[in-house]
């Protein structure tokens, strides 16, 4: 069965909504987690300890939070590698142009490919950045979350990276969500609007959900 | 109405073909699109040069034979095919592009000809049911349901057309695979062959060389029967249950 999936355009495609809804999924949490900030460095912190301790007893200290990074490692993956592959065979399917051009798909639908490059970068660059500390800028420190997100937002390249990306995020929701919903087979002539709607409003909370960090930085809100 | 024609010549499969410019006079708001060719046809013979290529057959919207990208839209502006377009949906003095299906699946042969048997292995690869032949059978053997009739029958009026490639811009035919599919598939008839079927047409599409679906719905948007989008939906949900029993076996 794994083999007729990947070896299919339509199986590929279905590797490609599923990680892509795991992500999606993930993010929703990620950005509630990250609201927190506007409560003060010791709540912040307090529940980024916390992501390393869950499951305790059973799991061992970081393993729930190890088992999240290989899933997601493992979805950013097939998801990149589905959506590399599908893209090549649609370009090699269609490579003559018409010569009368005209308008053609919406801005979200149009831009999945680029918009879905400039998240991996930006992906790259956020663990980098505030997982790792390697690109940090000023002292990174380890287990103080809080001080660590101010300093990034304090440079305007880290407020303008992160804020491009999340609204690629938010354009590649909009159209990513709907099409995850077709691709799975889930979608209908009734569902349609409904759809639409949740993934207009899914992006939408996301993006100013992500967004609001930065924003509370230069404002000064958070400091 | 005098218009001004940019169409595209191409001498064969091989040999690399350009825009030629026409012009054409005398034309009536009420010809077809195809009877605006002819005219231009006979007067490119009346001149010694050799006449555009283009496909057509019963010029009644029901055979799919007719073709053409018009203005960059496949069978021009009104939602409906190219024999049944009239010279009215165009002002006197328009300069009207006329193309090929583009598709790598659809290579050209002349003109404004391509070959579309890929869609004809398509079907072979599943687009039937196994009935035993002899008399005809008794019309209220296999009851269907009204609501499965209707969306056979919607998904029947898929004539072939290939409308649906020649807009996507990923080449892809899903549009018309999945009217095959749904069509046969919710029937009682084509059950036999539900899964099968399915996976086996999909399979067809992407050996002849097809595009995948990116959901930008240009497809349903050309197709002069009105196929909607959500039939790919519909077949994707028909590829994953036939995926998943192949897996069960
Ligand atoms: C590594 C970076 C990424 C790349 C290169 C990428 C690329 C793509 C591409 C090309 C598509 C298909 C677009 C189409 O059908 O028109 C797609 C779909 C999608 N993406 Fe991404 N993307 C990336 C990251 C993400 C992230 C972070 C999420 C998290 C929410 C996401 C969620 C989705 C969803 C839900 C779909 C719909 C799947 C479907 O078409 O059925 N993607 N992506
Ligand atoms: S789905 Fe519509 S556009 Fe595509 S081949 Fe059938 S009739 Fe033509
Ligand atoms: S010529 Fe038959 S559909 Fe146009």
């Amino acid at each position: 069965m794994a083999r007729t999936l990947w070896d299919s355009s339509v199986g590929k495609k279905t590797v490609m909504a599923v990680s892509g809804v795991i992500m999606l999924l993930y993010l929703v949490a990620h950005m509630i987690g990250n609201l927190k900030i506007y409560f003060g460095a010791g709540e912040f912190n307090h529940y980024a300890h916390w992501l390393r301790t869950v499951g305790e007893p059973f799991m061992h200290y970081e393993w729930t939070l190890w088992l999240i990074r290989i899933v997601l490692v493992v979805a950013v993956v097939a998801h990149a590698t589905s959506a590399y592959q599908l893209s090549r065979r649609d370009i090699k399917a269609r490579p003559s142009k018409y010569v009368h051009k005209k308008p053609r798909a919406s801005y979200a639908t149009r831009t999945m490919r680029w918009g879905g490059v400039i998240l991996g970068l930006f992906i790259v660059w956020h663990l980098l950045d505030l997982t790792t500390g390697t690109v940090h800028s000023g002292g990174f420190q380890e287990g103080h979350p809080y001080q660590n997100v101010v300093d990034t937002f304090s440079t305007w390249y880290g407020d303008v990276i992160y804020i491009v990306a999340m609204l690629a995020l938010g354009l590649h929701i909009r159209h990513g969500f709907w099409s995850a919903a077709q691709t799975l087979g889930v979608g209908s002539r009734s569902r349609d609007r409904a759809l639409k709607t949740l993934a207009n409003v899914l992006a939408l909370l996301l993006t100013a959900g992500f967004i609001a960090v930065p924003v509370g930085v230069m404002t000064g809100v958070v400091s | 109405m005098k218009l001004t024609l940019r169409v595209w010549r191409q001498k064969n499969a091989d040999a690399e073909g350009a825009m030629s410019t026409y012009e054409v006079d005398d034309i009536s708001p009420d010809m077809s699109f195809l009877e605006m060719l002819d005219v231009l046809n006979e007067q490119l013979i009346l001149s010694g040069e050799e006449p555009v290529a283009f496909d057509h057959d019963c010029r009644e919207g029901i055979c799919g034979a007719c073709s053409l990208v018009i203005n960059g839209d496949a069978h021009g502006p009104e939602r409906t095919t190219t024999c049944q377009l009239h010279m009215r949906s165009f002002r006197d003095g328009d300069t009207i592009d006329i193309e090929p299906w583009r598709a790598s699946a659809f290579p050209v042969i002349k003109d404004l000809v391509v070959d579309r048997s890929a869609f004809d292995r398509i079907i072979q690869a599943g687009g039937y049911v196994t009935a035993p032949t002899g008399s005809a059978p008794e019309a209220h053997a296999t009851p269907v349901p009204k609501a499965d009739a209707d969306f056979a029958f919607e998904h029947a009026e898929c004539i072939g057309c290939g409308a649906c490639v020649a807009a996507c811009p990923n080449g892809a035919a899903m549009l018309f695979t999945s009217a095959k599919v749904n069509h046969l598939n919710v029937l009682p008839q084509g059950a036999p062959e539900r899964e099968t079927r399915v996976l086996d047409m999909v399979a067809q599409m992407d050996a002849e060389g097809f595009g995948g679906c990116t959901l930008t719905g240009e497809c349903a948007t050309a197709c002069p029967k009105g196929i909607p989008l959500v039939s790919i939906t519909s077949m994707n949900k028909e590829w994953l249950r036939a995926t998943r029993k192949a897996g069960k076996r």
